[in-house]
């Protein structure tokens, strides 16, 4: 009888701590959402967002964060519409030419998950070794490079698993019908799957946008706003990461100002991906 | 679509390679293993050695796994098994957002809330002084940072579990906690091992948020309250100088090469333990 109780209040034991670790993770998320607001919605004003930074280079009290917002929608959505370019096709190749091939399709995943693995500071360093390669100056362009070779194996795999839902009879149908296999990867597995598609486009912008290690070497940073491809260009995270390096409270502040809209649309982010996973799943075979 | 599919395969041996070439200049000079365990690190003198931020890295890579390990285990635990639906519903979007954010928030809310947690409270308990920009406070960034990833591998490593085998456990008169004892835990640990692995490569290769709260003080760090300075901090915080010193440039491309072996190695153990235990499922 002894026995029996101390088994259970074990287990009551083990399921109040569970409880609690849950507790905590969200917790932490709350905290660390409410403490960016907490410091940088005060500094958000439409000044803020409307212009760039005036004054010297990094210490320049007036102005706002233009440059680093558009700087970062170039770098994300180009970086964005260039690995869809090369990622599409590969995820569906995957699931389509060489799907027979279950060896080679999976030593491919495995191969991805790999690069998946790499961190973003050694892309940057790479992709920096390549910008002299390639005599280019630290410019949108390299970091448009760097960041689609960081961000195509998360999206190649996103889409990959979105596609590998399809069963395969749909396939086979395809193909009875008379359907070539270009056909049957656009307009059949396409567009079965936009909605999980769109949400691996999602996952792979928010990384592009979100990542620092990567640009830091390649994109650079400047007060002006983005006019061409060959130019250094700001982005949201280094403009964080270096105006909260300043002693003075003004360019701190829109350090915390930056970080509240990356937040932002970090948050808009993961509730249109949301919507649209559901929408997929909704219209998922069976 | 055959050549995009040239181009991912061959990238990791592209990096490597490249990174490798723009770090013989310094392996002609000095042997990798004079670069690796020496300490003095004069770059203006030539002096290149590792070793203090490669104990950095060791130091809050280790610490954040200690951290975040058990919580995540046991969250894990509690989600696949006991979690009531509204938890779930709470769960999902707050693992998936926390996966979402970017590593320079992290940074910012550690200088903001964990730096001066610690040398205002933490700190004081142990009767030590100071700043806060410590071991510690890159230790539980990262933690933070690696919970969503290790979590969801967890999470579905607990789920490839048979239900079989909970049916057989709970019909010879177990109780669901002992057959989460004894039969889940034994037969996910492989699984386990493997997540936490992951999470360990991906905290040894995190860059922005460490360098923000850790201090980046070059020498050996004594204890957690003391900063260190890990490698990844060591090259982005470079990167501006080194360009004018060919063996400076060198020795930090050297430094990223050993970041990506070293994470290459760990990422290729835990997926291949992954991937062996699903098959004799």
């Amino acid at each position: 009888m002894k026995r029996q109780t101390l088994i259970k209040a074990e287990e009551v034991f083990f399921r109040v701590i569970m409880f609690l670790s849950s507790m905590i993770i969200a917790a932490t998320l709350f905290l660390i959402i409410f403490s960016i607001f907490y410091k940088g919605l005060p500094s958000l004003s439409w000044d803020m967002v409307s212009q760039t930074p005036k004054g010297g280079f990094y210490f320049g009290k007036e102005g706002g964060i233009l440059n680093a917002i558009v700087g970062s929608i170039y770098l994300a959505g180009g970086s964005t519409l260039l690995s869809l370019a090369i990622g599409l096709p590969l995820a569906l190749f995957l699931n389509i030419n060489i799907v027979s091939k279950k060896r080679l399709v999976n030593a491919i995943r495995f191969f991805l998950d790999l690069l998946w693995g790499i961190p973003s500071i050694v892309y940057g360093a790479f992709g920096f070794t390549l910008m002299i390669y390639l005599g280019l100056k630290t410019s949108l362009l390299a970091g448009i490079i760097t960041v689609t070779l960081f961000i195509l194996p998360i999206m190649v795999r996103a889409m990959d698993e979105v596609i590998k839902t399809i069963p395969i009879g749909l396939l086979e149908a395809s193909y009875s019908l008379g359907s070539t296999k270009s056909e049957t990867a656009y307009r059949i597995f396409f567009r079965q799957t936009i909605p999980g598609i769109v949400t691996a486009i999602l996952l792979s912008f928010g990384r592009a946008i979100g990542d620092a290690a990567s640009v830091l070497f390649t994109t650079g940073y400047t007060d002006h706003m983005p006019t061409s491809l060959t130019q250094p260009t700001a982005t949201l995270p280094l403009a964080i990461f270096f105006q909260l390096s300043v002693p003075i409270r003004e360019v701190q502040n829109r350090a915390y100002a930056s970080a509240a809209i990356l937040v932002f649309i970090i948050l808009i982010i993961s509730i249109l991906s949301r919507i649209f996973a559901r929408k997929f799943q909704k219209n998922q075979i069976k | 679509m055959r050549v995009a599919l040239v181009l991912v395969i061959i990238l990791p041996f592209v990096i490597g390679i490249g990174l490798f070439l723009k770090s013989r200049l310094i392996l002609q000079d000095v042997s990798l293993w004079e670069l690796l365990f020496s300490s003095e690190w004069r770059p203006l003198s030539g002096k290149f050695g590792f070793f203090p931020f490669i104990v950095s890295s060791l130091w809050v890579t280790v610490l954040s796994l200690i951290i975040a390990g058990p919580i995540c285990l046991l969250t894990a635990i509690h989600l696949t098994q006991y979690a009531d639906n509204w938890v779930l519903k709470i769960m999902h979007p707050v693992i998936d957002i926390l996966a979402g954010i970017p590593s320079v928030i992290y940074g910012v809310w550690g200088t903001l809330v964990i730096v001066p947690l610690i040398s205002n409270h933490i700190a004081p308990l142990f009767h030590t002084d100071t700043s806060g920009y410590s071991i510690l406070a890159g230790g539980v960034v990262l933690a933070v940072m690696i919970i969503p990833f290790v979590l969801n591998i967890l999470i579905e490593v607990f789920k490839t579990i048979p239900i079989e085998l909970t049916e057989a456990s709970l019909s010879v008169g177990a109780s669901k906690w002992q057959t989460i004892k004894l039969v889940h835990i034994r037969k996910a640990f492989p699984g386990i091992i493997s997540a936490f692995g992951l999470g360990l490569s991906r905290s040894f290769g995190e860059t922005i948020a460490v360098l923000m709260v850790v201090g980046n003080v070059s020498k050996i760090p004594g204890g957690v309250f003391e900063p260190g300075y890990p490698l990844p901090a060591l090259i982005a915080n470079n990167y501006g100088e080194m360009l004018s010193i060919p063996l400076y440039d060198s020795a930090l491309m050297l430094a990223a090469f050993v970041l990506l072996i070293v994470v290459l190695l760990f990422n290729l153990a835990s997926r291949i333990l992954i991937i062996r235990t699903e098959r004799y499922r």
